[in-house]
C-alpha cells in the first residue's frame, strides 16, 4: 500500500522542513520526503481540499501537512468512568483533533498504578482506540502520595510517564524519592503543582472577580509554591521534571529562570485555556470554565504567550478532561473541574500563529516533536521509517466550534459557539486516512 | 413601574432606580404591618415555595410571613445538606417545585450562583435569599431602609462593615447597594477575612476598629460564624471581641447619631456587646420588621414583571 | 379632540352641592368620615372636608386609600401599580364612610376600595361620592353623590386635572 501526499505545506522540525513538499507512505511508514526546489509543474496550485480520486494520492496543495500531534495530557475515564470517555470516544475525538499519539492520565478507577491496568489499558487501545495510547502511571499507590508505586514494573509494561495528576503529591520528601528513582527507567516525572492547603478547596482563580462571584478562590501562588518546589527537587535529585498545566506569570518566570541556570531537566507544558481566556469566562457561574488549575487573569495569558514564545514552555496539551453533561449542568462548587479540549486544540493554538506568538514550525513542535522527545516516544516526527502519522490541517478554514457535535463524550467546554480557523482535515494514523468533514 | 428582572438574584444586577422602587414600595407595605388585618389581598392565588438547602429559621420565617402578607400560599421545602452531594440534582428538584405550580422560589443555597442558575433554568420568580458567600440581597435591601428610615438619605453617610466580610453574602450585598446610592463604605475586620482585593470594590479597608469607626453614620456588625473558630482566621472569640467587638466605649468615635445594625443572630459578646445590642443606637430589632415589609414589596413588584 | 366639560367654577359648585347632600342624607356630619381613593379622590376628599366645615363648623376625618394591593387586574397590568400610602384616620367601624373618587367608571376600582375598607373595620354605611359619572359599569355599583353624569363612548377618556397636583381645575373628554 503506497500513499502520496502532494503539493501540501510540509512541516517537520524534525528535519529543519518547512516548504511545499511530497510526501511518500509506503506499508503504515514514511518512506521519504520528497522535497523541491521549485513548485512541482502541472499540479493545481491553488486548489485547496482534498483530492483522493486519484487512487492513494492526496492533493494536499494549500494546506500543511505535519506530523500527527502528540497529546500528552489526555484523561481517557476508562477503566472506570465510561460515562465520561471511553478509549474508544476519546481516541476518536483525538483524531478529529489531528492528533495521533495521547498520553493517558492515570486517575482512573481504579488508577494506573500497576502493570495489570497498564495492560489493560494497552490491550483495550489496541482493540477499540484510533490513535496510539501511552499510558501515564501513578507515582504513588493510590494516588495517595504514601508509597511509591512500581514504577519499573508499569514502565516495562507500556508507560512512558509518571504522574499522580490531578492529585499533587504533598510530600516533598516522597517528591524528591520519586525524581530519585525515576533515574531507573529514565521517565520524565510530570507534576500537577498545587498546594493543596493553600487552595483551601477553591473553586476558581482568587481575586476581585472570586469576590464578585462569591466563589472560593484559589491564589496563583499555591501553583507557584509547588513549582518552586518541584525545581528545586529536580536539581536536588537530577531525575527528569515534567511540570504540568502551566497556569501562572510566576509559574513561568519560575521555569524560565530554572532553564538559564541549567536545570536541564524541566520541561513545562500548558493548555490552550491557559493562553486563550481567562478568569471572566467563569462569569455566570459557567461550570464549563471550571478547570483546575483554574482560569487566571490577563497578565497571567500574556505571560504564558511569552513563556511559549521564549521556549520556556515546551508543550502544548489539551489536559483533555470529559465529564458527563449532568456533572457539569449544576452548582459550581460541586461541578468537577475539567474541559473537553480535544477538538479545539488546534483551532486555538493556531491563534498563536494568526498572533505572530509562534510560527507554524514552533507550533509543530510544541504539540508533536517536544512531548514526543519528553515521554520518550518515537513521534512527532516524518523521519523515514516513522510511523506514518500525519496531521493535515486547513489553515484558512473557518469553523464554528459546536460541542453538541463532538466525538467526546464530553461536551464540557468553553469554547462552544467560537468561531475558529485552522482545522484539521485529515489525520493519518499509522497509514490509516481518517477524513474529517 | 416595575423591575427589570422577575428574579432577584443579587444586588449586583439591579439599577439604583431599581432598588429605590424597592424601598419606597416596601414603605406602603410597613403601613399595612401596622393594622389590624395584616394582609392584602394582591398576589390572591399565587404559589409561593421556600426552597431552603440551608437550616434558616429567621429568613425563611420572614419570607413567609411576607409571602403569607400578600395572601398567596407558601409551601416549605426543606432538604437536607446531605443530600445536595446524593440523590436528586438541584436542578431536579426546582424543576419539580416548579411543576407543581410555584410562581416564586425562595431558594437559599450554600454554594455561590445557585439562585443564579435556577433563574436561567426556571419561568419561575426566583428569589436568592442567600447563596453561599455570593449575596443575600433582600438582607441589604431591608438594612437601606432601616438606614433610610433613620437617616432619610442614604447619600453620603459613612458606614463600618465590621467583622468577617470574606464570608459574609450580607457584607457583599450590602457593599454593592450601598455604593449603588452614593455612600461611603468602610471594611473593619481581621485582615484574614478582609482580603486586600476587596479595596478594588472602592471601599475603606481597616484593621483597627477606633481608627475604622471614626466619624461613622451607621455601623454594621456581621455575625462570626463560630465554626471558623480554629481555622486560623482569628486565635478565639476572646480575642476577636477584644479587637473587633462593638463597645459602647468603641462606638463614642462614631457620630453622636450613629446607628448600629446586625442582621442576626447576635453572638452577643463576641461581635457586640449587650449594651450596645439593647442600647438606644441599636435598630436591630427594627431590621426583623423591615425585612418583612421589604420582602413583601419585592414579591409584588417581582410578581409585575412579565416573563 | 378634547372637550372641556367642568371649569374651576363648575367643580366649586360642584363640590358645594355634593357637600350638601352629603349634610341633608347623614342628617348632619356627626358620624361621618371621608376616605379619598387615591390619588385624585383624596384631593377631591379634602375639599369636601373643608366645605362641610364651613357649613357645619365640624372637623370630619379625612382619610386615603391605595387600592393597588385590591385591584383584579393585578395579574394582566402590563405595569406593577406604584403602592402609595393608606391612611384611616379614625376607627371606621360603625361610621358612615363616604367614599370619594374622582372618575366612576367600570365599579372595579370601587370594588377594590370597598374591599380595603372593610380589613380596617366594619362601616355602618359606605357612601359613594364621585365627581365624575361616565357610565359604563362592569359590576353593579352606583353612586350615592354624583357631581354630573357624562354620556362617554368607550373609546373616549375622561381627564381630572386638579390644582393640588400643580394643574388648574378642569375635567376634559379626550377622544383617543
Amino acid at each position: 500500500m503506497k500513499l502520496l501526499i502532494k503539493n501540501g505545506h510540509v512541516i517537520d522540525p524534525s528535519q529543519g522542513i518547512d516548504e511545499t513538499a511530497d510526501i511518500l507512505i509506503e506499508d503504515g511508514k514514511i518512506k521519504e520526503v520528497l522535497r523541491r526546489k521549485e513548485p512541482a509543474g502541472g499540479m493545481k496550485e491553488n486548489e485547496s481540499g482534498i483530492k483522493t480520486q486519484e487512487r492513494g494520492v492526496i492533493n494536499a496543495a494549500g494546506l500543511i501537512v505535519m506530523p500527527g500531534l502528540v497529546d500528552m495530557h489526555v484523561h481517557l475515564r476508562e477503566p472506570g468512568f465510561e460515562y465520561k470517555e471511553t478509549i474508544k470516544t476519546g481516541t476518536g475525538a483525538a483524531i478529529r483533533g489531528g492528533i495521533t499519539s495521547v498520553c493517558c492520565m492515570p486517575n482512573t478507577d481504579p488508577v494506573n498504578d500497576n502493570s495489570s491496568i497498564t495492560q489493560f489499558i494497552l490491550k483495550k487501545a489496541a482493540m477499540e482506540g484510533s490513535c496510539n495510547i501511552y499510558p501515564v502511571g501513578c507515582i504513588t499507590k493510590g494516588q495517595k502520595g504514601r508509597e511509591l508505586a512500581e514504577m519499573t514494573m508499569m514502565y516495562e509494561a507500556g508507560c512512558v510517564a509518571f504522574s499522580d495528576d490531578g492529585r499533587p503529591v504533598a510530600d516533598s520528601l516522597m517528591m524528591r524519592r520519586a525524581l530519585e528513582y525515576s533515574r531507573v527507567f529514565d521517565a520524565p516525572i510530570i507534576s500537577h503543582c498545587e498546594d493543596l492547603m493553600l487552595a483551601a478547596r477553591g473553586v476558581m482563580n482568587e481575586g476581585l472577580l472570586s469576590a464578585l462571584l462569591g466563589l472560593k478562590g484559589i491564589p496563583a501562588q499555591a501553583e507557584e509554591i509547588m513549582v518552586a518546589r518541584d525545581i528545586a527537587l529536580a536539581e536536588l535529585t537530577g531525575g527528569r521534571l515534567h511540570l504540568a498545566h502551566v497556569s501562572t506569570k510566576g509559574s513561568v518566570e519560575l521555569i524560565r529562570a530554572a532553564k538559564k541556570r541549567g536545570v536541564a531537566a524541566v520541561s513545562a507544558e500548558t493548555c490552550p485555556h491557559y493562553f486563550s481566556i481567562t478568569e471572566e469566562a467563569v462569569r455566570g457561574y459557567n461550570t464549563n470554565a471550571k478547570v483546575n488549575p483554574p482560569l487566571r487573569g490577563r497578565a497571567d495569558v500574556e505571560a504564558i504567550k511569552k513563556g511559549l514564545a521564549d521556549g520556556t514552555i515546551d508543550v502544548i496539551v489539551t489536559d483533555h478532561a470529559p465529564h458527563h453533561m449532568d456533572e457539569k449542568v449544576r452548582e459550581f462548587d460541586l461541578a468537577p473541574p475539567g474541559i473537553s479540549g480535544l477538538e479545539t486544540s488546534v483551532g486555538l493554538s493556531m491563534k498563536l500563529v494568526d498572533e505572530g506568538v509562534l510560527t507554524l514550525k514552533q507550533l509543530v513542535g510544541k504539540m508533536a516533536l517536544n512531548p514526543a522527545g519528553i515521554v520518550g516516544i518515537r513521534k512527532g516526527s516524518m523521519k523515514p521509517g516513522y510511523d506514518a502519522d500525519i496531521c493535515i490541517i486547513d489553515p484558512e478554514r473557518e469553523y464554528r466550534v459546536d460541542a453538541a457535535g463532538f466525538s467526546s463524550k464530553g461536551r464540557n467546554t468553553p469554547f462552544d459557539k467560537w468561531d475558529l480557523k485552522g482545522m484539521p482535515v485529515i489525520t493519518i494514523c499509522k497509514g490509516v486516512v481518517n477524513e474529517l468533514s | 413601574m416595575s423591575l427589570k428582572s422577575r428574579d432577584l438574584i443579587g444586588i449586583k444586577e439591579l439599577e439604583p432606580g431599581d432598588i429605590e422602587l424597592v424601598l419606597d414600595t416596601a414603605a406602603g407595605f410597613k403601613d399595612i404591618l401596622g393594622r389590624d388585618i395584616k394582609k392584602v389581598p394582591a398576589l390572591r392565588g399565587r404559589t409561593v415555595v421556600n426552597l431552603f438547602y440551608e437550616p434558616s429559621t429567621r429568613t425563611r420565617t420572614s419570607f413567609e410571613l411576607a409571602a403569607k402578607r400578600l395572601s398567596t400560599d407558601v409551601i416549605n421545602f426543606s432538604v437536607s445538606t446531605s443530600s445536595v452531594v446524593k440523590g436528586e440534582t438541584l436542578r431536579d428538584t426546582a424543576m419539580n417545585i416548579q411543576a407543581l405550580g410555584a410562581d416564586f422560589i425562595i431558594v437559599r443555597h450554600s454554594c455561590a450562583g445557585t439562585a443564579h442558575f435556577l433563574a436561567k433554568n426556571l419561568n419561575a420568580s426566583v428569589i436568592n435569599a442567600g447563596d453561599g458567600t455570593n449575596e443575600h440581597p433582600t438582607q441589604a435591601l431591608l438594612d437601606l431602609f432601616t438606614i433610610k428610615e433613620a437617616k432619610g438619605d442614604i447619600r453620603g453617610l459613612n458606614v463600618a462593615i465590621v467583622g468577617d466580610i470574606l464570608h459574609s453574602r450580607v457584607a457583599k450585598s450590602n457593599i454593592y447597594a450601598l455604593k449603588k446610592l452614593g455612600a461611603d463604605v468602610r471594611l473593619i475586620g481581621p485582615p484574614t477575612l478582609i482580603p486586600a482585593y476587596m479595596k478594588e470594590l472602592g471601599v475603606g479597608l481597616y484593621t483597627d476598629m477606633n481608627e475604622g469607626l471614626k466619624d461613622v453614620d451607621i455601623i454594621m456588625t456581621l455575625r462570626i460564624q463560630m465554626e471558623r473558630q480554629g481555622k486560623g482566621f482569628f486565635p478565639s472569640t476572646d480575642e476577636y471581641f477584644r479587637n473587633w467587638g462593638l463597645t459602647l466605649e468603641r462606638i463614642s468615635r462614631a457620630k453622636k447619631d450613629v446607628i448600629v445594625l446586625h442582621p442576626g443572630p447576635m453572638n452577643r459578646g463576641v461581635e457586640i456587646s449587650s449594651d450596645v445590642a439593647d442600647g438606644k443606637m441599636s435598630v436591630i430589632i427594627e431590621q426583623v420588621t423591615n425585612g418583612l415589609a421589604v420582602r413583601m414589596a419585592v414579591l409584588y413588584l417581582l410578581s409585575g414583571v412579565k416573563a | 379632540m378634547s372637550k372641556k366639560i367642568l371649569d374651576k367654577k363648575d367643580i366649586e359648585r360642584i363640590i358645594a352641592r355634593m357637600s350638601h347632600e352629603i349634610i341633608e342624607k347623614n342628617k348632619g356630619v356627626g358620624s361621618i368620615c371621608l376616605v379619598g381613593i387615591q390619588k385624585r379622590g383624596v384631593h377631591i376628599a379634602v375639599r369636601i372636608a373643608r366645605k362641610l366645615k364651613e357649613i357645619e363648623g365640624v372637623d370630619v376625618p379625612v382619610g386615603m386609600l391605595d387600592i393597588a394591593l385590591y385591584r383584579d387586574d393585578i395579574n394582566v397590568r402590563k405595569d406593577q401599580p406604584l403602592v402609595r400610602r393608606t391612611e384611616v384616620p379614625c376607627q371606621i367601624s360603625n361610621k358612615n364612610v363616604v367614599l370619594v373618587d374622582d372618575v366612576l367608571f367600570t365599579g372595579r376600582s370601587i370594588r377594590a376600595a370597598m374591599d380595603a375598607l372593610m380589613d380596617f373595620g366594619r362601616p355602618a354605611t359606605i357612601q359613594l361620592a364621585v365627581l365624575v359619572d361616565r357610565g359604563h359599569r362592569e359590576l353593579p355599583i352606583k353612586a350615592d353623590f354624583v357631581g354630573k353624569n357624562i354620556p362617554t363612548l368607550l373609546s373616549e377618556t375622561v381627564n381630572v386635572q386638579l390644582e393640588e397636583d400643580g394643574m388648574a381645575d378642569k375635567v376634559c373628554l379626550n377622544e383617543s
